[in-house]
């Protein structure tokens, strides 16, 4: 395999909970325990999960809007949490991220010109006014944008065209790398399709690759080339998508893809058995010992709450971590 | 049309609103019609309309601001459109009762859970004839065996908690719980788990469906996600900017959709078994002051014809039980 563009290994974020008059230290929550994984160029990794997996937290680490407690992050060869001034601001150039909610990722009271314009500015893109306006028409031209909406404020587009913008404000620094935040799931599934398109288009066209975070399974499917499953701050399966979906080896995988609403009779016929009893998502402040889903999980033995589970390569490429991969792997061939 | 009775039957509804803009047109002529135990599913995306004939539907959309130039809203034979606050009043909870998107702020944060309860029991029960005076015990086993149906673990402890001290799961079975616990006849349900988590909302659904069917409870289902409807619902409405672009069995609709914006909806749906997404739907919805007339689809219909833009196209039926509004399938009949 090629250098990664973005290898994560063993990053751990916890924040600290405090209570008390005196503001004590009181717990942590373990928003990301200790995953790893790398981002080929020119790839879609997907990262799938339910809220308070971890999933949004990981993206926040690795644009550096939070710092990280343990572990490291290499992004084209260099330790992002050991950079000089000078990578530094190369590193935030070449990495940017899109959030999901369009509405409190723009400023209400500035124009889309004005939005577009300040990351020009500080990374002086285009001497001129006149240069960075050419710059803004360009951008919303890449996004689908015409550019009679450079004077418009974002209470005049519809969350699609918002998303837009927010898609052109990132790409204004030229980066090869997004995060994208569950950048669709504020919206209709029609605007969806079209903002999925622009994104596969964008990336062809500019050689981008992105981490691509989502609790829409079905959409992860259609869109990453690899992705990982993650729950209560770690990661339980991973590999390439066909193989993740068509041979799912993890229970709690198996029970996301198994509980997804489809819309066509295909779609229902690769479902899984649900292999999940009734059950509530830990918090990570306090998660489960062991494999933190052997509580909801209907195939938990008593080693399951005891140790975590190390990772299994069922096929190259394809991690699981669960105790009974190796069972699992073997009774799926035999069914296959 | 109708058969078997309906509790819930709209008829050609049209609803304005009177707007800076002008006159925002919302509804244009929406009949829909829910059976006593039918499971029925209102689909559109944002801003389609669905809201508003939910509301029309409740008796909760009052005149002014709203407007009822056309149609009627028949609520268990009675028109809800011409009832006094009051009487509607008297209909909610035990003729017709709701479950809200978000379950933290349908509840009330400052009261626990079990006062809350007990207010709905107390008030679905003051009028009933068995006469029985419901004393304290009494309300606590009803309450107790509501959150026992939504199968809440220790229901003693949770009557005592607040609301905020529940998790998202659970505040959706306590909504639940109170919204059947005066076994409504209609349960209308507004993108009911949407809030959760697949593997909760999952969870939430055949729980919600397991007791409507025992208790026979129709439902109206209003919600943008086409997997949930079809998951849901035995009928469904497909919505497109206060229009019903059409209407049949669930699994007939998903299999072969026929009106060109169904077909557009369902070929943006991304899929598990993946493949390449569809672009999706061309344009967006129309503005209310100026919807186009005719078929309001027109202006994103890749099948436009002259005479979609000048008149509405009729519900007609295209295959028993299916109906379709539009020119493509009634052609023949129309001129």
């Amino acid at each position: 395999m090629n250098e990664p563009i973005l290898s994560v290994e063993n990053l751990v974020k916890y924040f600290p909970v405090h209570s008390g008059l005196l503001h004590k230290i009181v717990g942590h929550v373990k928003a990301v325990d200790d995953i790893s994984f790398d981002v080929q160029e020119g790839e879609i990794f997907g990262l799938v999960g339910e809220s308070g997996s971890g999933k949004s937290t990981v993206a926040k680490t690795i644009v550096q809007l939070y710092g990280l407690t343990g572990g490291t992050i290499n992004f084209k060869g260099k330790n992002i949490s050991a950079m000089t001034k000078q990578t530094a601001k190369w590193f935030r150039r070449e990495v940017q991220m899109v959030f999901q909610d369009p509405k409190s990722s723009l400023n209400p009271r500035r124009s889309i010109a004005s939005t577009l314009e300040d990351p020009l500015i500080i990374y002086g893109i285009g001497k001129s006014r006149r240069e960075r306006e050419e710059r803004i028409r360009t951008l919303l031209g890449q996004v689908e944008m015409s550019s009679r909406y450079m004077y418009k404020y974002p209470s005049a587009l519809s969350g699609g065209q918002r998303q837009r913008i927010a898609i052109a404000r990132a790409l204004a620094v030229n980066p090869s790398f997004l995060a994208l935040d569950e950048p669709t799931s504020a919206l209709d599934v029609s605007v969806q399709a079209k903002l999925i398109g622009l994104f596969v288009k964008l990336k062809e066209e500019l050689t981008l690759s992105y981490l691509f975070i989502t609790h829409n399974l079905s959409l992860v499917r259609t869109i990453a080339t690899r992705a990982a499953v993650m729950y209560v701050g770690r990661i339980y399966e991973l590999g390439p998508i066909e193989l993740l979906f068509h041979h799912p080896i993890h229970p709690y995988t198996k029970t996301l893809i198994a509980a997804a609403p489809v819309v066509t009779r295909d779609e229902e016929r690769v479902k899984p058995r649900q292999m999940s009893k009734e059950g509530e998502i830990p918090s990570p402040v306090n998660p489960p010992s062991g494999c933190a889903f052997h509580p909801r999980c209907s195939v938990a033995q008593s080693r399951c709450s005891e140790a975590l589970p190390s990772p299994v390569e069922i096929e190259r490429g394809h991690f699981v971590w669960c105790h009974q991969a190796e069972e699992f792997a073997a009774s799926e061939r035999v069914n296959v | 049309m109708v058969q078997g009775k309906a509790i819930l039957d709209i008829r050609d509804l049209y609803v304005w609103f009177r707007v800076y803009e002008g006159l925002s047109k919302v509804l244009d002529g929406v009949s829909l019609h829910v059976q006593e135990g039918e499971r029925v599913g209102l689909v559109g995306e944002t801003g389609c309309g669905k809201t508003v004939a939910m509301k029309a539907a409740m008796g909760i959309l009052r005149s002014p601001p709203a407007q009822f130039p056309q149609g009627e809203v028949l609520l268990a034979g009675h028109d809800v459109l011409r009832m006094t606050p009051l009487e509607i009043l008297k209909m909610k909870g035990r003729t017709i009762s709701m479950i809200f998107q978000d379950p933290l702020s349908s509840l009330n944060p400052v009261f626990t859970v079990g006062q809350q309860i007990f207010d709905v029991i107390r008030y679905g029960r003051r009028r009933t004839s068995d006469g029985g005076r419901l004393t304290k015990a009494k309300l606590k086993r009803a309450a107790i065996e509501a959150l026992t149906s939504v199968r809440l673990p220790d229901p003693e402890r949770i009557l005592k908690l607040y609301p905020l001290e529940l998790s998202g799961g659970m505040r959706q079975r306590m909504l639940i719980a109170m919204a059947l616990v005066n076994r409504p006849r209609l349960l209308v349900a507004d993108e009911p788990g949407t809030a959760l988590d697949v593997t909760i909302q999952a969870q939430i659904l055949a729980l919600l469906k397991a007791l409507v069917n025992e208790a026979g409870i129709a439902v109206l289902l209003i919600t943008h996600d086409l997997g949930v409807v079809r998951e849901m619902a035995e009928r469904v409405y497909i919505m497109y900017a206060g229009q019903i672009a059409g209407e049949g069995a669930a699994t007939e609709i998903f299999d072969d959709p026929k009106h060109p914006y169904t077909q557009g909806l369902l070929s943006s749906v991304p899929r598990l078994t993946g493949g390449v997404l569809a672009e999706g739907i061309p344009g967006t919805v129309p503005d209310y002051t100026e919807a186009p007339p005719g078929c309001r689809f027109y202006p994103r219909c890749p099948h436009k014809m002259e005479r979609c833009t000048q008149q509405k196209p009729p519900l007609v039926e295209i295959s028993p039980q299916r109906h379709v509004a539009c020119y493509l399938y009634s052609g023949g009949t129309s001129e």
